[in-house]
């Protein structure tokens, strides 16, 4: 009975591959294909010149995907990946799956030089309040520290913000981290597993504050005209989460990758990634950035570890943030 | 004895294909490890999930006694519909429940606005308790409905007796009531106890912070983050370790309730008036108002997004309601195949196994099963067959822990007679077991549907292009900042899973009171 069904299903599922189109597999987090999500636009613009059919394929979040990359290893399927970030690449360039890929422009705040990734877009992390409840807003960590706002934050154990935050913390206080978290524990009512809980949380009034990014009221401003979210600037500068391309050694298109690569970061598809996944573009279009994306707060620092400090101060970082906040 | 090993044959070898499917494809994972040792903070959330999910487990099991007591013995209008809208909140997707739950005893809920009022500090549902109360919140409605059963399944007949006897309440009580909590409520505490023990994402929203992770979330960790697998593959072993063990105590503490055999008459049971009509009118309207109010919150928020729905809708609703009636028809089956094997061995095996997915992480199971079928066929292919496999599996236990008294009972009852007739199984099934089970059938396939319309762990897994379930869609319309549509995507969600499961549960006693 079981198997019949599942042959059936099969059957029903397993369309007939497209005769002679050359097929790139592209892996990527489940929100970058969804309707409202990067993907489709995306996929159109470069199916459009390459001749060739687009196929994603889909695993959670950042590091979910870099899990399914060592999980299939040398045999994927896939020929591109795209949505690991820079906390992530100096293990992924560890696996020795990934091929090197040419430089692209960008017009990031930091120089970014890695030889297996290019950044498409990126953010900072911030505190986003609402301006009709948050009078007086912290401008550090120690004033949010010091004020009895409530915040909500991501675990960074199970999601790419909270590694960030946690990786944010380390960047702007080195040893004095544990300190730091120890007098945020009063402030953080509590840890969600990923960004979407979380931000569910803030808009429904549970917290005065989450941890997402300063891009995040552009969204409110630009798709619903709704002006009362901010972003809290911080003295200490703010973290960025750099989301990087990359392609797997193992591809069988490793042209038209390199193609795919170079026009995720032209125009066309940056212009995209803007308004879908309401990042800043890794390469800022010709056209500019949309209008309200001036009205965001612009850090006076910007934080970002290399790859490989990253890498280093990760594991540690999270003891140090579990035992703070386990006291 | 060769005559018994062929009626229990069809169980034990689904009990075999659980067991390999469970155990094998935490072996595959195992398989990939490059080495195996547990983190130091893994002890503590062993302890933390123990104690969140004993705690769970024994105030949802206490406070389902006096409100399944009061719904058993008092009628009043609407008295049907009550006792199915009880299943809602156990239907419910954890997030969905969750921003309920705080809507009502969160920062700016009616309890926390009521206490400002009178001029009282605010109470914060973050913490031990929250994780309680969540628990209690999803889990109470199911182990009410079970007891129902239980008590339900006193034949009529020795409730007669009794009022002909004149035994006043305290009397009947020991002599009817005791006896049938002592056979249900082990079983029912350990179902609980089992679910409460897989959960991570309440545990992790509500319990405050890291000191509140369990064991899931660690598997999630090193599965998802770290890609250690070799942790992965022992905390299963710890969990597999946990609910066997929990499971062979409960069959232990379990004793057969021995009222023998009923007509199967319905009567009515002249309940006691005076101060215990009073009690139990306020057990069943505190429990409705407990389990009620996060569901309307949840009606509230989903209703202003209703004018604008996202395309992807419609197909996601069709996707999740095939895997759900397909999971849910498999399920009751191989269910029915293990509860009547189960009551008819001595053993304790096909239990054990039947009870073996609840200690599965599904997340293990979905990368084993992920690893298993790769060398083979692209794992995208198969994303609704391997969800509805991983449903049908994983919705097992309820349905069979559901159907597992009344089929021992059947047994007692009926087992000698059918066999010294020598009755064909299929005359049997058809006049002896599914006329009598038809009420816990109906209900455990309603909720093993509705249970699997808000499953998303594996399907993310499998997932490739396009193939989004509802949740997996309400998941992508949060991720995409779309809130309000997000609600009231979860809010069609809700509605149809408990029209899936009211249909079934409704066919079910239909059935049983024809």
């Amino acid at each position: 009975m079981n198997t019949k069904l599942l042959a059936a299903g099969l059957a029903v599922i397993a369309s007939p591959a497209l005769a002679d189109t050359p097929v790139l597999t592209v892996l990527t987090y489940d929100s970058f294909t969804s309707e409202w999500g990067p993907g489709p636009a995306i996929e159109k613009g470069f199916e459009a010149s390459c001749g060739c059919d687009v196929k994603f394929v889909t695993a959670g979040d950042g590091a979910a995907l870099l899990a399914r990359v060592k999980l299939e290893g040398k045999d994927s399927k896939a020929d591109v990946v795209v949505g690991l970030d820079t906390n992530l690449t100096a293990d992924a360039t560890a696996t020795g799956l990934f091929a090197p890929v040419a430089v692209q422009a960008n017009t990031l705040p930091v120089p970014f030089t890695d030889p297996n990734f290019i950044p498409f877009d990126w953010g900072y992390f911030a505190f986003v309040y609402d301006k009709t409840k948050v009078a007086k807003v912290p401008t550090s960590f120690q004033e949010l520290a010091a004020s009895d706002l409530k915040v909500v934050i991501e675990d960074p154990r199970s999601s790419t913000p909270g590694l960030g935050l946690v990786l944010w913390v380390k960047a702007a206080y080195g040893d004095k981290a544990p300190q730091i978290w120890a007098d945020l524990a009063d402030n953080i009512i509590t840890v969600t597993p990923g960004w979407s809980e979380a931000y569910g949380m803030f808009t429904e009034g549970q917290a005065d504050m989450v941890l997402s990014y300063t891009t995040s009221p552009a969204y409110h401003l630009i798709a619903e005209k709704d002006d009362t979210k901010a972003a809290a600037s911080f003295t200490e500068g703010h973290y960025m989460q750099v989301e990087v391309a990359g392609k797997l050694a193992s591809s069988r298109q490793p042209a038209l990758a390199d193609q795919f690569l170079a026009y995720l970061t032209a125009d066309a598809a940056q212009s995209v990634l803007i308004t879908t996944n309401w990042m800043y573009p890794a390469k800022t279009p010709l056209e500019g950035l949309p209008k309200g994306f001036e009205t965001l707060v612009q850090p006076v620092k910007a934080l970002l570890m290399s790859a490989s400090d990253a890498e280093a101060a990760r594991a540690p970082a999270i003891a140090e943030w579990q035992a703070a906040l386990s006291k | 004895m060769a005559s018994r090993a062929v009626e229990i044959g069809p169980a034990l070898g689904l009990s075999l294909a659980i067991a390999a499917l469970i155990l094998g494809s935490a072996v595959m994972v195992a398989a990939r490890a490059d080495s195996f040792a547990l983190a130091a903070q893994d002890w503590q959330a062993l302890r933390f999930t123990v104690l969140q999910a004993s705690l769970s487990a024994a105030v949802s099991s206490l406070l389902a006694i006096p409100v399944a007591r009061a719904l058993f013995r008092r009628r009043f209008p609407w008295r049907g519909v009550l006792i199915r809208l009880l299943a809602a909140p156990f239907v419910l997707p954890v997030v969905v429940a969750v921003m309920g739950l705080l809507a009502v005893f969160g920062r700016e809920g009616p309890i926390n606005l009521g206490l400002a009022w009178l001029g009282l500090p605010e109470v914060s549902i973050f913490g031990l308790h929250g994780v309680v109360l969540a628990n209690v919140f999803f889990n109470m409605p199911l182990a009410t409905r079970m007891l129902l059963h239980g008590w339900q399944s006193i034949p009529s007949e020795r409730f007669r007796l009794a009022q002909s006897l004149g035994l006043p309440p305290p009397a009947q009580f020991r002599h009817l009531e005791a006896p049938m909590l002592r056979a249900q409520l082990p079983g029912i505490f350990t179902v609980v106890l089992l679910i409460c023990l897989a959960s991570f994402a309440i545990a992790l929203m509500l319990g405050g912070g890291p000191k509140a992770s369990t064991l899931e979330l660690a598997i999630y960790q090193s599965l998802r983050f770290e890609f250690d697998l070799g942790r992965a593959a022992l905390l299963a072993a710890v969990q597999f370790a946990l609910c066997a063990v929990i499971t062979l105590a409960a069959a232990r503490l379990t004793l057969p309730q021995g009222f023998g055999a009923g007509l199967g008459r319905r009567m009515e049971i002249a309940a006691a008036s005076g101060w215990r009509r009073g009690a139990d009118g306020l057990a069943i309207a505190a429990a409705a108002l407990f389990l009620f109010a996060p569901l309307l919150a949840v009606v509230i928020k989903g209703l202003p997004g209703m004018g604008a729905l996202p395309n992807g809708l419609w197909p996601a609703v069709l996707r999740s309601v095939s895997v759900a009636v397909i999971s849910a028809i498999l399920a009751t089956g191989a269910a029915l195949i293990l509860a009547t094997g189960a009551a008819r061995s001595r053993g304790r095996a096909i239990e054990l196994a039947a009870m073996l997915p609840l200690a599965a992480s599904s997340l293990v199971l979905g990368t084993g099963l992920f690893l298993i079928v790769r060398p083979f066929v692209s794992p995208e292919s198969l994303a609704l067959p391997i969800t509805v496999l991983v449903n049908t599996t994983l919705t097992l236990p309820y349905l069979f822990r559901l159907l597992l008294p009344e089929a021992r009972q059947l047994e007692a009852d009926y087992g000698r007679l059918t066999a010294s007739l020598g009755l064909p199984r299929r005359t049997v099934l058809r006049f002896v077991t599914l006329p009598r089970l038809a009420r816990p059938l109906g209900y455990g396939a309603g909720l093993a549907a509705a249970l699997s319309m808000g499953d998303l762990g594996v399907i993310a897994l499998f997932a490739g292009d396009g193939g989004a379930t509802l949740p997996l869609l309400v998941q992508h319309l949060i991720g995409a900042y779309r809130l309000q549509q997000a609600a009231a995507a979860s809010l069609i969600l809700v509605a149809i899973s408990f029209a899936l499961f009211w249909a079934f549960d409704r066919l079910g006693s239909h059935y049983a009171d024809a």
